[in-house]
């Protein structure tokens, strides 16, 4: 349930303007790979070309290869729809559907790829992505109670729940716990922790303690300038990236001389 | 000492919040004045009805007999308005919050918002000598056909200006209403929830199935009361178009009447009991539509946690 990512020679352009520039970096699978960099580096744009939600935003194209397993998701007979489908997403800001209950949420996935399930399949399936969320205890006498009527670092994990109940191949979270106070911030850490070892997870964060908490990789994007495109600028191991990176500019970011 | 800045007031800037408050009070306190004194007036006028002989009644039965038949005609064609302008309103609002060009969006919206301009008697004219005459070929097929359905009953007629003529120049009356509202309530979809639901792999129309209809649910629903509002008092156009007479279950058959159409028709030469009744029949009217909005109201809170707005 788990595959890896193979990014090759990936430009990302909005309309003209080169957002994101010559990207190679191989992910592996149960693994979480951290992303960081200053802000507007385009770590947020290339994270969203994973699952090609970039193309949400009017002009968004690419060139390159992203490979899942060896398949490409840019393929010209490729569905974003089918893409998305499998590899799941959460966001800087928590976003259950308002409008819907806790356990519709958590089905919301679910009923997209397969309209029929048995109650008791669907019961058994909140049950487990909740737990799998780390949040079964506290939400499972008010499943038909408002998503929004709980704490953002619930509703966070709520989301998480939603993301792993369709059984993705990799999760992306993009910045999960900016909006977060430290003890949700910890909770969903830990949620990470676990996490991989079912899925290949991908997490941007502004956070370099977070990365150095949660990742085994991490790689390190930087501009050279505003209206220039964001780079990867160095990939290896967490521990190696934060002891001694490679790069001057990694080593300055990661010791806190900038950004 | 340092007391004295506490009690300190900056004069103008809480004189400016005095003006403004003392004048949204005005505001609000004019619109309940307004209200309750048309409320008086169509009371106070109507008393006499009430204790009128029932054979002095228009139709000779009482008043009950005589408004009857036009509360259920002011219906009928309200909600064939609707009916048929809801779904409508709801289809051409989405396609120009989600599915057009952006360019060509907007003007389109334009257009249509350029429909709620034109005058009633407009439309009724237009109702009257274009819209009818087409519609009766199409009436006399369906008595031919459906006529074993009673809405379709014959025989058909052959102006074409009936019940269902009338509704229909309603909905493209209040379409515009509708799609207006809708529009702007789509297009205050959060982001958030939009990219959450294509995230998980929904397609365009599951997307907006999971995060843009149920968030416009209240809107679509005050959308459509503003609508059936309009649909409801509307007068001139349905005056014009409707050949009015008897209640008649056959929306393709000439008959029926609504209230505000009854009223203007008999308007001017009416006096005295009759002036009354007209009046009481306006009272009525304004009793349906207080009872409408009070529903829907009742509809849009019934369901007020899962909103969004908490």
């Amino acid at each position: 349930m788990s595959k890896r990512i193979d990014v090759k020679d990936l430009n990302v352009y909005y309309s003209k303007f080169l957002a994101v520039e010559g990207v190679n970096i191989e992910i592996k699978p149960r693994s979480v790979t951290a992303f960081i960099g200053p802000s507007g580096c385009g770590k947020s744009t290339f994270l969203r070309t994973l699952n090609r939600m970039h193309e949400v935003i009017p002009g968004a194209r690419v060139e390159g290869e992203v490979l899942l397993d060896g398949d490409n998701l840019y393929d010209q007979n490729v569905d974003p729809v089918t893409v998305r489908s499998q590899i799941g997403m959460v966001f800087q800001r928590p976003n259950p559907f308002p409008t819907m209950s806790i356990r519709d949420n958590v089905l919301a996935g679910v009923k997209l790829n397969n309209k029929r399930i048995s109650k008791s399949d669907a019961d058994n399936l909140v049950e487990k992505s909740l737990s799998g969320a780390n949040l079964w205890n506290e939400v499972k006498d008010r499943l038909d109670r408002p998503g929004s009527g709980l704490s953002g670092g619930q509703q966070q994990r709520l989301c998480i729940a939603r993301a792993i109940a369709v059984s993705p191949e990799v999760i992306l979270m993009d910045e999960p716990c900016s909006a977060l106070d430290p003890i949700s911030t910890l909770a969903i850490e830990d949620l990470i922790n676990e996490l991989k070892n079912d899925y290949t997870v991908v997490i941007v964060t502004h956070n370099m303690q977070q990365a150095a908490r949660v990742s085994d990789k991490t790689a390190f994007f930087n501009i050279a300038g505003t209206g220039k495109p964001g780079k990867l600028i160095e990939y290896g191991e967490t521990a190696t990236i934060f002891s001694k990176p490679s790069v001057k500019a990694t080593e300055d970011y990661v010791s806190g001389r900038f950004g | 000492m340092s007391t004295t800045t506490l009690t300190e007031t900056r004069g103008a800037g809480q004189s400016g919040d005095k003006i403004f408050s003392g004048a949204t009070l005005a505001a609000g306190c004019l619109i309940l004045a307004v209200l309750f004194s048309v409320a008086v007036f169509l009371l106070v006028q109507a008393l006499p009805v009430a204790s009128a002989d029932p054979a002095e009644i228009t139709g000779g039965a009482g008043f009950t007999t005589y408004i009857f038949p036009i509360v259920i005609g002011t219906i009928v064609a309200a909600a064939i308005a609707l009916l048929i302008a809801t779904p409508l309103g709801i289809g051409v609002a989405l396609f120009i919050s989600h599915y057009a060009p952006r360019r060509f969006a907007q003007g389109f919206g334009y257009v249509i918002d350029l429909l709620a301009a034109i005058p009633s008697v407009v439309y009724g004219a237009w109702g009257y000598a274009v819209l009818a005459p087409e519609l009766a070929k199409g009436y006399a097929w369906l008595a031919e056909n459906l006529g074993w359905i009673p809405i379709f009953e014959g025989p058909a007629s052959q102006t074409g200006r009936t019940m269902l003529t009338a509704g229909i120049v309603l909905a493209v009356m209040v379409l515009p209403i509708i799609t207006s509202l809708s529009r702007e309530i789509f297009l205050q979809t959060p982001n958030l929830h939009e990219e959450a639901a294509l995230a998980m792999g929904a397609t365009r129309w599951e997307m907006i199935r999971m995060a843009v209809l149920p968030f416009a649910r209240p809107g679509i629903i005050s959308a459509a009361m503003l609508g059936l509002g309009r649909a409801l008092g509307e007068t001139m156009a349905v005056a014009l178009v409707l050949s009015g007479g008897a209640l008649s279950a056959s929306l393709i058959a000439s008959g029926n009447q609504t209230i505000a159409a009854e009223i203007a028709l008999n308007f001017p030469e009416a006096f005295g009991l009759r002036l009354s009744e007209l009046i009481a029949a306006g009272l009525v009217l304004f009793v349906i539509t207080l009872a409408v909005n009070m529903v829907a109201r009742w509809i849009i809170t019934r369901h007020k946690e899962f909103s969004g707005a908490n």
